[in-house]
């Protein structure tokens, strides 16, 4: 009787604890996070407890290979690798997050409105993406940063997430499409729930680790592009980035003359956090896919 | 004791629009007329291509009608929530009417939240166990599980159990017990057909003959969009006049009997004589869309 | 004898561990003989039908031989099985519609798939025996896209049994397809035995009125085992296991009404093959059953061609 009364139970707070339940027991959940999670408290925490110093600081000897003073060793002019490195890492967040974060956001609510709508909405916003994904985004990031002059993180993100939404919405537009004519759509229809709620409560739930996924992709492709605009100087020209970092190693030979201390870890660094993200995501789909769990 | 229409279907016309910008229209469903009383099973029967299941979501008012009206108690289709605490639907795929990330039980849990929200917790507990013994089902092996631990059967008697939580007049299954076993398949039947004792009205949408005689008062024969016979059951099916009819009824795979020679219907001479007026009475309630009744009588033309 | 199954075992790997879905099956086919077999979802039908041609990559087979014709057949190693197949063994797999490549019409796609087997189209014998299932010879130079369900159900048949295989496996060939085109091509595929393009046949279905209208002997399984194996007559008239009794009662027939006399289905649902229970796998849900079926009934001939595995017969 009691395992009875505890089965009925209010059910959003069951299933959100029972995902957590397979959450915490789920290695590769739990591994990616913790990759991302130490990156992102380094960034977070590193520019507080190095103290006021600016990154782009000459503070020693350069080319000074990794030590117990200097961690991440010094550039050919003498600045702080681990300094810019843990600044870095936050502005990559944050062009990550922001990017990611606004691209997704389009790209759910053009693909959710174009997919269970369909007719005349859908192919105007298919018409809409369309045209924008065949826009060379970089050349036109190029030409605005150009003429706008942009100088901070903020509206690198923005740009980057206002142009880079088209693909994930043509994708989270196709899986509405396909779950939309699955009956149990048909049965909440029946159960009387509306538009928004039959997406936000069937069709969202199902492609959580698909939008989760999206939003990783999305989150990479911006660390990437602001990277590529930092690589060519367009990024912001107050503070430093990981791009910002590669760009000046190979701008300054780095690789000749035997600094891997300069580019490997910001380069490692941009690709354990795409790369966790991607473990964490494979791991969020057992989590909420009852068939592929394994416990 | 039967009062008449709870469902009644009136000249109903299904156009989809295809092709590019919706240039050539296809009729689903041409011109059908029919009802259902409370009390009543009536089984819809076609093959693929029919029209039966498009003639179910329309009733439910998950397609819009092109032309022609349905009326539930007098009401025209106005799909919502007053519609849906009155008229629901039970279909072909068990397992793709549960969404697959959520516990089975959580069909119940939306019927709460739309339509008794004020019931406390305790008291819908027990009326979701009282609906489930209802279907036949021990609640405690069957709320709390996810779809896929449960079988075909038990998840399809779950949806009639979610639709007896609700003031129900009319309900339509479509193809409910095609996915099923035989040896479950007739436990979800006869459930279907106590529903009648309730003064409910039950539209069986199958391709099953034996299964659609089996269950209904009444039976629709559908081919290609258009009602080709119609009556009470015994007479369609113990005394079929349109060839179509005839055709379905010998293909039928029999268990004690061997195939009958299926006379080889090409068209129906009723469209080749042109035009569909309406169906001819036969005999009284049983009517037959062919221009040469008279000739169906004896052989087959 | 042209196929002998002997004692045969085949399991599913899965993460909670192994699943016999075969366990311990034997019987024979004859020459020219259509088997039926049946039985509900999860009985081991359609493992029994894909361990004679092609185990997945799940499977493993556990024990027993499969023996065509005097030949075993390997049916464990798959590189062995590809001399066999198409050639001694052939399948006409549920969803035909899939097995045809969209993008090729249907004669081109038979040519390229005979030269992939090394062997030249009889362009002839081909539209003859398209002819035979009642399919023009146009059809050759149509997309599969323009073929109905039951069309393209036929076409793959007579692909299927170009090379005049030894056995053809139907694994529930017609469930998709209306009454009409269902007995047309159940008429066809027993039309294709009948003028010897295959030697025999297994037609695996979950319809028992279907296999009685168009097999020899039906074998009912339940929980991977063999229930019952009788000619089709005496199955569905004198069936003698409790599982075949209760499943053909349950079947209503045209013309049956509910009202007249109510049916009813089998209680309960069979048993998980992870860890099957021992003894008799339909006790469970069995009437007669008592202590004595603790113990796994044999298989035993109660008449000739008459096999039960019941201790109640």
């Amino acid at each position: 009787m009691t395992a009875a009364l505890t089965e009925t139970r209010p059910e959003p707070r069951a299933v959100r604890r029972e995902a957590l339940h397979f959450a915490v027991r789920n290695g590769k959940l739990v591994t990616g996070f913790a990759v991302v999670l130490v990156l992102l408290l380094t960034g977070l925490l590193g520019p507080l407890l190095l103290g006021s110093a600016p990154p782009n600081e000459y503070v020693a000897a350069p080319m000074l290979p990794p030590s117990a003073e200097h961690w991440f060793g010094t550039t050919t002019f003498g600045q702080d690798v681990f300094t810019q490195f843990v600044h870095g890492l936050r502005t990559t967040f944050a062009v990550g997050a922001l990017g990611g974060g606004i691209a997704a956001l389009i790209a759910m609510v053009v693909g959710f409105a174009a997919g269970y709508r369909g007719g005349l909405l859908d192919e105007a916003l298919t018409m809409l993406t369309n045209v924008i994904l065949v826009i060379p985004t970089l050349a036109v990031l190029l030409i605005v940063n150009a003429y706008l002059g942009i100088r901070g993180v903020a509206v690198q993100g923005l740009f980057i997430g206002l142009t880079s939404w088209p693909w994930a919405a043509r994708a989270v537009r196709a899986q509405t499409f396909s779950l939309r004519t699955r009956d149990f759509v048909d049965l909440a229809r029946l159960s009387g729930l509306g538009t928004g709620r039959i997406i936000a409560r069937e069709i969202a739930p199902n492609m959580s680790s698909y939008l989760f996924m999206t939003f990783i992709l999305l989150f990479g492709g911006s660390v990437l592009i602001a990277s590529s605009l930092d690589f060519i100087g367009l990024g912001p020209t107050e503070g430093v980035s990981l791009g910002l970092m590669l760009q000046n190693a190979t701008q300054w030979s780095a690789l000749q003359l035997g600094l891997w201390w300069w580019f490997v870890p910001p380069g490692a660094a941009i690709t354990a956090v795409v790369g966790a993200l991607y473990v964490a995501n494979v791991g969020l789909d057992e989590v909420f896919n009852p068939k592929l769990r394994t416990t | 004791m039967l009062t008449p229409d709870m469902l009644k279907l009136d000249d109903v016309t299904k156009t989809y629009r295809v092709g590019a910008l919706g240039g050539k229209a296809v009729t689903a469903v041409d011109r059908v007329s029919f009802d259902v009383r409370a009390g009543e099973v009536v089984s819809l029967i076609g093959e693929s291509g029919s029209g039966k299941s498009t003639i179910g979501r329309m009733v439910l008012g998950l397609t819009p009608v092109t032309s022609g009206s349905i009326t539930v108690a007098g009401a025209p289709v106005r799909p919502g929530r007053a519609y849906y605490r009155s008229v629901q639907g039970v279909f072909q795929d068990p397992f793709s009417c549960y969404n697959p990330v959520f516990k089975a039980d959580r069909v119940f849990r939306l019927i709460k939240e739309t339509y008794h929200p004020g019931v406390p917790e305790d008291e819908w507990a027990e009326r979701v166990r009282a609906a489930v013994r209802d279907v036949r089902l021990n609640p405690g092996e069957v709320l709390g599980k996810y779809p896929h631990q449960l079988s075909g059967g038990q998840l399809q008697r779950l949806l009639i159990a979610r639709a007896l939580l609700l003031d129900l007049k009319l309900l339509v299954a479509d193809e409910i017990t095609s996915m099923l076993d035989a040896s479950t398949r007739v436990d979800v039947l006869n459930l279907l057909a106590d529903l009648k004792t309730r003064g409910l009205a039950v539209l069986y949408v199958t391709h099953d003959l034996a299964l659609g005689t089996y269950l209904a008062e009444r039976t629709v024969v559908l081919w290609r969009g258009t009602v080709v016979e119609r009556g009470p059951t015994e007479q369609v099916f113990g005394d079929p006049l349109h060839p179509y009819t005839r055709r379905l009824l010998a293909a039928v795979p029999r268990l004690h009997a061997p195939w009958e020679d299926a006379p080889e219907v090409r068209s129906c001479p009723y469209h080749d004589v042109g035009g569909t007026g309406g169906l001819a009475e036969a005999t009284p309630g049983h009517f037959v869309a062919c221009a040469r009744l008279s000739d169906c009588r004896g052989d087959v033309p | 004898m042209s196929l002998t199954v002997t004692d045969l075992r085949v399991s599913y790997q899965t993460l909670r561990g192994e699943v016999r879905a075969l366990d311990g099956v034997s019987f024979t086919v004859a020459d020219g003989e259509i088997l039926g077999l049946a039985g509900e979802s999860g009985c081991g039908k359609t493992t029994l039908g894909k361990s004679l041609i092609r185990l997945d990559g799940r499977m493993r087979h556990a024990g027993g031989t499969v023996e065509l014709d005097g030949r075993e057949l390997p049916i464990g190693d798959d590189r062995a099985m590809n001399a066999f197949r198409f050639r001694e063994v052939s399948l006409v797999p549920q969803y035909s519609m899939s097995a045809l490549n969209p993008t090729r019409r249907i004669g081109r796609m038979v040519a390229e798939l005979l030269r992939s087997r090394g062997e030249t189209l009889d362009r002839a014998k081909l539209e003859t025996r398209l002819g035979q299932v009642g399919l023009p010879r146009e059809v050759l130079d149509r997309y599969p896209i323009e073929l109905s369900g039951g069309m393209k159900q036929r076409v793959v048949m007579v692909v299927s049994t170009l090379l005049d295989p030894s056995l053809l496996i139907a694994d529930e060939i017609t469930s998709a397809l209306d009454v009409s085109t269902q007995q047309a091509v159940a008429r066809a595929l027993a039309g294709f035995r009948d003028a010897g393009h295959v030697r025999s046949m297994v037609f695996i279905t979950h319809d028992l009125a279907l296999t009685a209208r168009i097999a020899d002997t039906i074998m009912v399984m339940y929980a991977g085992m063999l229930a019952e194996k009788a000619p089709a007559k005496t199955m569905v008239e004198q069936p003698r296991h409790p599982y075949t009794r209760m499943l053909v009662d349950a079947l209503p027939e045209v013309g049956a009404r509910h009202a007249g006399r109510r049916l009813t289905g089998i209680a309960g649902s069979p048993p998980a093959l992870l860890d099957p229970p021992p003894g008799c796998r339909f006790r469970e849900r069995c009437p007669l059953a008592d202590d004595g079926c603790a113990e796994r009934p044999p298989v035993t001939e109660v008449a000739p061609g008459h096999h039960v595995a019941c201790w109640k017969v």
